[in-house]
């Protein structure tokens, strides 16, 4: 049986290289997303901003929105959205808070059964009162935070302290590029959404964890090879096994989008969006950090070149057949930039 | 890599059943499990999975007791204290007694009334509040030199109030919910002044708000007449007309004198719906006073300070017996009757958080999230079985194991099942899938490298362990907080996140191995099938 193969065998992406693109890129779309959250902001839900969220199903025939709008209006509820979706005859209304506090927000909803009762059956009502909303912010807040330091410690514990920080920068990276997702679509960011970045910190995590399990293997294996090409040759290895996941999770995904139903929607999308950016950073923002944070001691680095620029010659004469044999110049070319950083800074203390 | 004891293949091979049977009743229609649970004594009766509200349709409301409403009636009860107190001292005041935004004042001119004053004052603290017995004071009582004294009740006193009025609620909430007949009502204390009332299924959540709102404090007092004085009169709106109505400030019977209401109908005359109410002996001991003394004049029913209804006294009512009409609807007069049979509500509660699902809704949610679940994990048993081959089957049977036991853990923790949870189980099918990939993975790069297929499945399950656990430690942590800090709908998304990882552990890793061991044995490949 001939089985599916996604991804390529035996990669040998020099993903280290792109490491001077893709910083600075990343480091522009997260200064967009900062901007995005200042000045576009965000589309808070009730959850966190308070207000009214009615689900209604029109009794006989389509939901006719341009007249709850008026309706709607008519009550006057301050802004009142309103939105068709999915089936014909649903429509949801939303307002905000309204001043005079909980006793408000209830006569508010009873002015809207009144006006449209007749003609609509309310499926869902929800109301959040401030002091309730204001809490849930905190809480969410306070939930981001902490399991990124619970993470972080657990991390901190288990590996190298340049693993840890390169975890977390990959992670706030993660996390601002999900807030200017939900900025940029305006999609709604409720509670529910506190539940899909911490899932996306996860799954980032889980990504870069895989990542530097095997770079801290090949640290201990391949003792005498340059940093930036032991790091490519990890993220090579686990490559397939990224690309599979990552589809298996989209899989999921992609029919929770298509058929898990408005409430989950958005956080479906989000996922989407998070596991893709986690892959990326996993691979172009946490693994070249290793290198900038001096992962191993210069000496072993140093030596590494020699003998990797020996090795590599060798390599490239057999891998490569029809390419000229690699000189010594263009072997050293090849040779990463710390590595080769490390070898001239060291040029006066080497033994000849 | 072949080898693994006897136990843990039992072990294996009995977990996975005992979860398909913790499963299975989770599983029959409706009709059938009433059928098993009525055959059954009730302790056998099996556990099935408990639906969240956003699935099963019902209503969460969050309660907050008032907190001016509860300052207020603090400060009327304190003034009453006061007043008593004066009078019992046969003391003097100049002016009034005042009102301050946290309690009440007095003049007492003279200094030696004003110690005797002090004394008994002082001794209110201890009957003010009970649970505080050596605590922070509940109130303070302090005399400026000008011969004002000032009782104010403190943060800690109005705390304690909040929280006795919350445990109060929570037991008339309880009889009044009751009443509505609907399976399995939860009401739990919220922090120090709140209360959360979940009822599932509800066909009508407006008439659990209805009966929630209400504080249901009912009095009967005498309608003023002309010429009286005018301290002891306060003027009431009244429910079904315009236009105030003065009565008098003595409550002749209070609503906690009642021993039973029960709606009915007007009998004598237009046959409108009433509620039918009977008095204990004190209270009927008072009523037939009251209205001996009173024949001819009108008394108010007084519910939640609005007049219901001011009927004249036509002869002394003394059976302790009588009914309440105020042109009511049948529904209102039902309630009416709920409200008093569960009794006042100590405070004014207020509904902070709604969030009410229609039945229909949760059956289209529970619909949509099935459907997914299946293209889902449809997808993904496809993608593992053609990029895997026999490999992807084994990982296709962990994944069913997989989903069994998380649906087990719901069903044994008795946690609920949300619809974000739903998302959560299809996450982890995706993510389940992962440990096996990682294993796979490596078996081939074992391979490759140049090792036989044995050492390559060994080395395989041996390397790609120590990262499945740390990868599936982050997540779990993850979830954990989402679990403590989430409310809810997160918080059933957080438990079956958490009990995906937890599974994942077992299915993923130990079952394919079983598998893959078993296989070996009796396939004895020469070439690695993935």
């Amino acid at each position: 049986m001939k089985l599916l193969r996604l991804a390529p065998e035996n990669t040998k992406f020099p993903f280290m290289r792109f490491r001077r693109v893709s910083y600075p890129f990343s480091a522009l779309l997260s200064l967009i997303a900062v901007a995005l959250f200042i000045f576009k902001g965000m589309n808070f839900g009730i959850d966190f901003a308070g207000g009214t969220v009615i689900e209604l199903r029109a009794k006989s025939g389509a939901a006719e929105v341009g007249t709850l709008r008026t309706l709607g209006e008519g009550l006057h509820l301050g802004d009142i959205e309103v939105q068709a979706f999915g089936n014909p005859a649903d429509a949801t209304l939303r307002f905000g808070l309204q001043s005079g506090g909980d006793v408000a927000q209830q006569a508010a909803v009873e002015r809207v059964r009144d006006a449209v009762g007749a003609y609509y059956d309310l499926r869902r009502v929800e109301v959040v009162g401030p002091r309730v909303s204001n809490e849930l912010v905190q809480s969410g807040t306070l939930g981001v935070v902490l399991s990124i330091i619970a993470v972080l410690s657990y991390l901190w514990f288990r590996f190298e302290w340049q693993f840890a920080i390169g975890a977390v920068i990959a992670t706030m990276h993660d996390l601002l590029l999900t807030v200017g997702f939900f900025s940029i679509t305006q999609l709604e960011f409720n509670t529910t959404s506190i539940a899909a970045i911490l899932t996306i910190v996860g799954y980032s995590l889980n990504e870069t964890v895989v990542v530097l399990d095997r770079i801290r293997e090949n640290m201990r294996k391949y003792k005498k090879m340059a940093t930036a090409q032991m790091v490519d040759m990890s993220i090579n290895a686990v490559l397939p096994r990224t690309i599979m996941t990552a589809t298996t999770v989209m899989l999921a995904l992609f029919a929770l989008v298509a058929f898990g139903g408005q409430v989950i929607r958005s956080f479906s999308l989000a996922m989407i969006w998070g596991i893709f950016v986690a892959t990326y950073s996993s691979i172009f923002i946490c693994s070249p950090m290793l290198i900038y944070l001096g992962l191993r001691n210069e000496d072993a680095d140093k030596a590494a070149t020699q003998k990797h620029e020996a090795e590599h010659k060798a390599e490239d004469a057999v891998s490569a057949q029809d390419e000229a044999p690699a000189t010594p110049s263009a072997a050293a070319e090849k040779t990463p930039a710390p590595a080769r950083k490390a070898t001239g800074k060291r040029a006066k203390t080497r033994p000849a | 890599m072949l080898r693994f004891s006897t136990w843990k293949f039992f072990a294996i091979v009995a977990m996975t059943l005992a979860a398909v049977l913790v499963v299975a009743p989770s599983m029959l229609s409706a009709s059938h499990y009433e059928e098993l649970k009525s055959r059954l004594p009730s302790w056998l009766v099996p556990p099935t999975i408990v639906l969240g509200l956003d699935l099963q349709g019902g209503s969460h409301v969050m309660l907050e007791v008032d907190q001016a409403d509860l300052i207020a009636t603090q400060i009327k009860n304190l003034r009453d204290d006061v007043r008593r107190i004066l009078r019992e001292e046969k003391v003097a005041i100049s002016g009034g007694i005042g009102a301050t935004a946290r309690g009440v004042q007095v003049r007492v001119a003279d200094p030696e009334d004003r110690e005797k004053v002090l004394v008994k004052l002082r001794q209110l603290r201890n009957s003010f509040s009970s649970a505080l017995m050596g605590g922070p004071s509940p109130l303070d009582v302090e005399a400026s030199p000008d011969g004002v004294i000032r009782v104010t009740i403190t943060d800690a006193g109005l705390r304690d109030k909040s929280r006795k009025a919350v445990e109060q609620s929570i037991e008339v909430i309880r009889r009044r919910v009751d009443a509505l007949g609907t399976r399995e009502p939860s009401i739990q204390r919220q922090g120090d002044d709140r209360v959360l009332v979940q009822v599932p299924g509800l066909q009508d959540p407006e008439t659990l708000k209805e009966i929630l709102g209400k504080t249901a404090k009912l009095e009967f007092r005498l309608v003023a007449e002309p010429g009286q004085n005018p301290s002891e009169v306060e003027e009431l709106d009244q429910v079904d007309q315009e236009g105030k109505i003065a009565v008098e400030k003595q409550v002749m019977v209070k609503g906690e004198d009642l021993t039973d209401a029960q709606p009915g109908f007007d009998q004598q005359r237009s046959g409108e719906p009433v509620v039918n109410f009977r008095f204990n002996i004190r209270g009927a001991q008072s009523f037939g006073e009251v209205t001996s003394k009173n024949v001819g004049r009108l008394f108010a029913i007084v519910l939640d300070n609005k007049v219901i209804s001011a009927p004249r006294i036509l002869t002394p009512i003394t059976g302790g017996s009588g009914q309440i009409s105020g042109r009511f609807t049948v529904e209102q007069a039902n309630n009416l009757a709920i409200l008093l049979r569960a009794g006042a509500l100590p405070a004014k509660l207020n509904i902070v958080e709604e969030r009410t699902v229609g039945p229909g809704l949760g059956q289209d949610s529970i619909d949509a999230g099935k459907r997914a679940a299946y293209v889902g994990a449809g997808l993904v048993v496809v993608y593992m079985l053609v990029t895997y081959g026999v490999f992807g089957v084994f990982a296709n049977l962990a994944l069913f194991v997989h989903i069994a036991f998380i649906f087990a853990g719901l069903v044994l923790l008795g946690s609920t099942l949300t619809l974000p949870g739903i998302a959560g189980i299809v996450l982890t099918i995706g993510m389940a899938v992962d440990s096996n990939v990682l294993i796979y993975e490596r078996i081939r790069e074992e391979n490759h490298a140049g090792r036989s297929i044995l050492a390559s499945l060994d080395a395989g399950f041996t390397r790609a362990f120590a990262t499945i656990v740390d990868s599936n430690v982050t997540m779990f942590v993850a979830a954990a907080i989402l679990y403590f800090l989430g409310s809810g709908p997160v918080r059933g998304f957080a438990v079956s996140l958490a009990l995906g990882i937890l599974t994942t552990i077992v299915t993923a890793v130990t079952m394919t191995r079983m598998m893959i061991a078993v296989w070996y044995h009796y396939a004895r490949p020469t070439r690695l099938p993935i």
